[in-house]
C-alpha cells in the first residue's frame, strides 16, 4: 500500500497547481459547511435553551383535548342524543388545591397555580388589551425567570400587595405610565379596578412586554369574578427532557391538557428538521462541486499517465492496484482539503461568533450571532468531502484500471 | 537444450488473436511454438506481422481469441486477472522499445517497484539487490538519476534492469534496440545474451535487426500473423545449459 501511496503522491504532485484549486475548493466546502452548521445548530440550541428557561415545562390548562362526556351519555348507551342542551361547567381547573397537592407529590421539579385572565388597562387616556397572570409570587419565581427580567422593583414585591400589579417596559411606555401610578384594569367587562405599578419587567420578548400584566392571584380571582378559580398550572421540571412524559401522566391524572415545551414548540422543531435538511443538502451540494473538481484532477492525471498505467499492469500490479492508486489520489485530495477546511471552518465560526446584531422587530436586546463547536460538524463535513473525493477518484480509477495495456503500449510507440 | 522431465517454459497452442473491430483485424493465428529454458529467441518479420501482439500473448498482457498460452506446463487462459498480473510479477521481465521508466522515480526508485509490489525481499534486500543490478548493467553511478537525466542508452539498460527485479526466468524484449544508436544497441544485445549464455535465463526478443536475430540461438519469422520459419542457429552455444 505504501508503494501505490507514493505512486499517488508523486502524481498529484506532479500536477501541483491543479491539485492545490481542487483542495483549495474542498477546503472551501468544508468549511462553509461547518461554518454553516456551527451557526444553524447554534441558533437551534439558544433557541432552544432560551425556551427551556423561559417556558414552563409543562402547562396544564382548563382545556380538554376531546370534549367531555354530557351525564346523559354516560348514563345512558345510545347511539345518538338530540335535544340535549350541554351542561355549562364553570371554567377552571376543578379542586385546584388536590390537584396541585397531588402534582407536587410526583413531579419533580417546582410549580405554580396560577389564573390567567383577558383585560383591558387604561391609563389616562390609553388602553390597552392585556393578559393579566394572577400569580402567587414566591411560586412563579421558581417556575419562570421573571426575576432576572424585573428592571424596576423586584417580583415578590408583588406579594401582599393586593392593589400592586406589575407590567411590562412596553406596556407602561405606550401607556405613558411610570412606577407608582395607578392604572384601572376591566376583566369580564363589568368589574373594573386601580392598580398600583410597583414593578417593571423587560423580558426582551416584544409580545411578552407588550401584554403581560402580573398581580397577585386573589386579586385576579377577584377582578375575574372567579373566587378560588386556577385555570393554569405551570410546572418547571428539573429535568426539562423528562416534560412530555410527566405531561402525559399529569393529563391523565387530571383529565386536562397538560402540554409540555416540547409539544408547545412542535412545529418549530419540524421547522428545524426542514432547515437541517436543507442545510445538508447544501453542504452536499457544495461539497459535490468540490468532487467535481477532484474528477477533474485525478481525469487529467489518468490520463496524463496511461502510459504508466499499462508498464505498471506489465509488470505485474492488478487492476485493483491501478484502481486503489487514482482512487488514493481522490481521497487524498479530499482528504488534505478536509484538514484546511477545518481550520477554515474554525476560523469562520469564531468570526460569526463575534458579530452582534439588533433586531429590533424581534426583541430588544443586541444579540451575539449564536454558534455552536461540535465534532460532529467537522466529521459530517468530512464524511460528505471523503465520499465526494472517492466517487470523483473512483470514477477515472474504475476506467484507468479497465484500459488494455496493449494498446497503451502500442500508442506509445 | 531441453530439460528432460520438465515442461517447456513457454509454450504458444493454436494463437489466435483477432482485433473485433469493423473490419475484423487478424493479429496472429495459429501460432504453435515452444520455448524452452536457457533460449535465446528472435522473433522478426515485416512491420505489421503480429511480432509484438505475439510477445504480449505470450506475456499475458493480452488475451487471444483462440488457443491458448502455457507457461511452465500451466494453462493459463483460465487464470484470473489478478493470477495473470502474480505470474507477470514472478515469472515474467518486459523491455519495451522505449524504457517506460516513471519519470518520477530515480533509475533505482523504478527498479525496485516491482520487488517492492512482490514483497518477497525486505527492504535492505530489495535496495542490495536494484543496486546490484545496476551496478551489473554499467550504471553504478546513474542510481540516484531520474529518467530525464540519463541517455537513451543508459535509459534502457535501467529498464532491462527493471525487467530483472524479481529475477524471472523469462524476459520478453519488444524492439529493445529499436530506438538506439549502434553503440547502445550492441550493449543492450549483449546484455541480453548475457541474461542467457551466462545467467540462464530464457529471452524472446522482438526485433527488426537481421544481424541481432543471426546471432540468436533460434529465429522465428512471421508474415501476416502466421509462423513462416522457426530455425535454430547451430552456432549459437549456451554454457549456462551446456549445449
Amino acid at each position: 500500500m505504501k508503494l501505490l501511496l507514493e505512486i499517488a503522491f508523486t502524481h498529484i504532485l506532479g500536477r501541483g497547481r491543479q491539485t492545490l484549486v481542487s483542495i483549495v475548493g474542498v477546503a472551501m466546502g468544508v468549511g462553509f459547511a461547518i461554518a454553516m452548521a456551527a451557526l444553524m445548530e447554534g441558533g437551534q440550541v439558544d433557541f432552544i435553551d432560551s425556551l427551556v428557561d423561559t417556558m414552563p415545562h409543562v402547562q396544564i390548562t382548563d382545556e380538554r383535548r376531546t370534549a367531555q362526556l354530557q351525564p346523559a351519555e354516560v348514563v345512558f348507551e345510545a347511539t345518538e342524543f338530540r335535544g340535549l342542551r350541554p351542561r355549562d361547567d364553570p371554567r377552571g381547573i376543578l379542586n385546584p388545591t388536590a390537584a396541585t397537592a397531588s402534582l407536587r407529590s410526583w413531579a419533580p421539579g417546582d410549580l405554580a397555580a396560577n389564573l390567567s385572565v383577558s383585560a383591558v388597562v387604561r391609563f389616562g387616556g390609553a388602553e390597552r388589551g392585556v393578559s393579566v397572570l394572577g400569580v402567587e409570587p414566591r411560586d412563579l419565581v421558581r417556575v419562570s425567570p421573571i426575576e432576572e427580567d424585573m428592571t424596576v422593583g423586584r417580583f415578590e414585591d408583588l406579594g401582599g400587595q393586593s392593589s400592586g400589579v406589575i407590567v411590562g417596559r412596553s406596556l407602561a411606555e405606550r401607556l405613558g405610565a411610570d412606577p407608582g401610578d395607578s392604572v384601572t384594569i376591566t376583566a369580564a367587562e363589568t368589574i373594573s379596578r386601580r392598580f398600583k405599578i410597583i414593578g417593571v419587567f423587560e423580558t426582551g420578548v416584544v409580545g411578552t412586554d407588550e401584554r403581560q400584566v402580573y398581580m397577585l392571584l386573589k386579586s385576579a380571582q377577584v377582578l375575574s369574578g372567579r373566587p378560588n378559580a386556577v385555570n393554569d398550572i405551570r410546572i418547571r421540571l428539573n429535568d426539562p427532557d423528562i416534560a412530555p412524559a410527566v405531561a402525559a401522566r399529569a393529563e391523565e391524572m387530571l383529565g386536562y391538557k397538560a402540554v409540555s415545551w416540547q409539544e408547545a414548540n412542535e412545529a418549530i422543531f419540524e421547522a428545524f428538521e426542514v432547515r437541517n435538511i436543507i442545510m445538508y443538502t447544501v453542504v452536499g451540494a457544495i461539497l459535490l462541486v468540490a468532487g467535481f473538481g477532484i474528477y477533474n484532477i485525478v481525469s487529467i492525471i489518468t490520463h496524463e499517465k496511461s502510459r504508466d498505467i499499462a508498464i505498471l499492469k506489465s509488470l505485474g500490479f492488478t487492476q485493483e492496484d491501478i484502481r486503489r492508486i487514482f482512487l488514493t489520489e481522490g481521497v487524498l485530495m479530499g482528504g488534505v482539503g478536509s484538514v484546511i477546511g477545518w481550520v477554515l471552518g474554525f476560523w469562520l465560526t469564531v468570526a460569526l461568533g463575534a458579530v452582534t446584531l439588533e433586531l429590533p422587530g424581534q426583541t430588544t436586546e443586541p444579540v451575539n450571532l449564536p454558534v455552536i463547536y461540535s465534532w460532529l460538524h467537522y466529521a459530517i463535513a468530512t464524511m460528505f468531502a471523503l465520499s465526494s473525493a472517492a466517487v470523483a477518484g473512483y470514477l477515472p480509477a474504475r476506467k484507468a484500471a479497465a484500459q488494455n495495456p496493449v494498446e497503451i503500449i502500442r500508442g506509445a510507440t | 537444450m531441453s530439460d528432460a522431465g520438465r515442461p517447456p517454459l513457454l509454450q504458444a497452442r493454436d494463437l489466435t488473436r483477432v482485433l473485433e473491430e469493423t473490419v475484423p483485424v487478424t493479429l496472429c493465428e495459429d501460432v504453435s511454438l515452444s520455448v524452452d529454458r536457457g533460449e535465446l529467441v528472435a522473433v522478426t518479420g515485416p512491420s505489421g506481422s503480429g511480432k509484438s501482439s505475439l510477445l504480449y500473448l505470450l506475456g499475458l498482457l493480452d488475451m487471444p481469441t483462440h488457443g491458448e498460452v502455457l507457461l511452465n506446463g500451466r494453462p493459463t487462459h483460465e487464470l484470473s486477472e489478478e493470477e495473470r498480473a502474480r505470474a507477470r510479477l514472478e515469472t515474467i521481465g518486459f523491455v519495451f522499445q522505449f524504457h517506460f521508466l516513471l519519470a518520477e522515480f530515480t533509475a533505482l526508485e523504478n527498479i525496485m517497484i516491482p520487488m517492492r509490489r512482490l514483497h518477497r525481499l525486505s527492504p535492505n534486500e530489495q535496495t542490495a539487490r536494484a543496486e546490484e543490478i545496476l551496478a551489473s548493467l554499467g550504471l553504478r553511478d546513474h542510481m540516484q538519476k531520474r529518467p530525464d537525466q540519463l541517455s537513451g542508452g543508459q535509459r534502457q539498460r535501467v529498464a532491462v534492469a527493471r525487467a530483472l527485479a524479481n529475477d524471472p526466468p523469462l524476459v520478453l524484449a519488444d524492439e529493445p534496440t529499436g530506438s538506439l544508436d549502434t553503440h547502445s544497441s550492441e550493449q543492450v544485445f549483449e546484455i541480453l545474451y548475457d541474461l542467457v549464455t551466462a545467467q540462464g535465463r530464457t529471452v524472446v526478443a522482438v526485433t527488426h535487426d537481421i544481424e541481432m536475430a543471426d546471432r540468436m540461438g533460434r529465429r522465428i519469422r512471421l508474415i501476416d500473423g502466421r509462423v513462416v520459419d522457426d530455425a535454430k542457429n547451430p552456432a549459437f552455444k549456451n554454457p549456462a545449459f551446456n549445449c
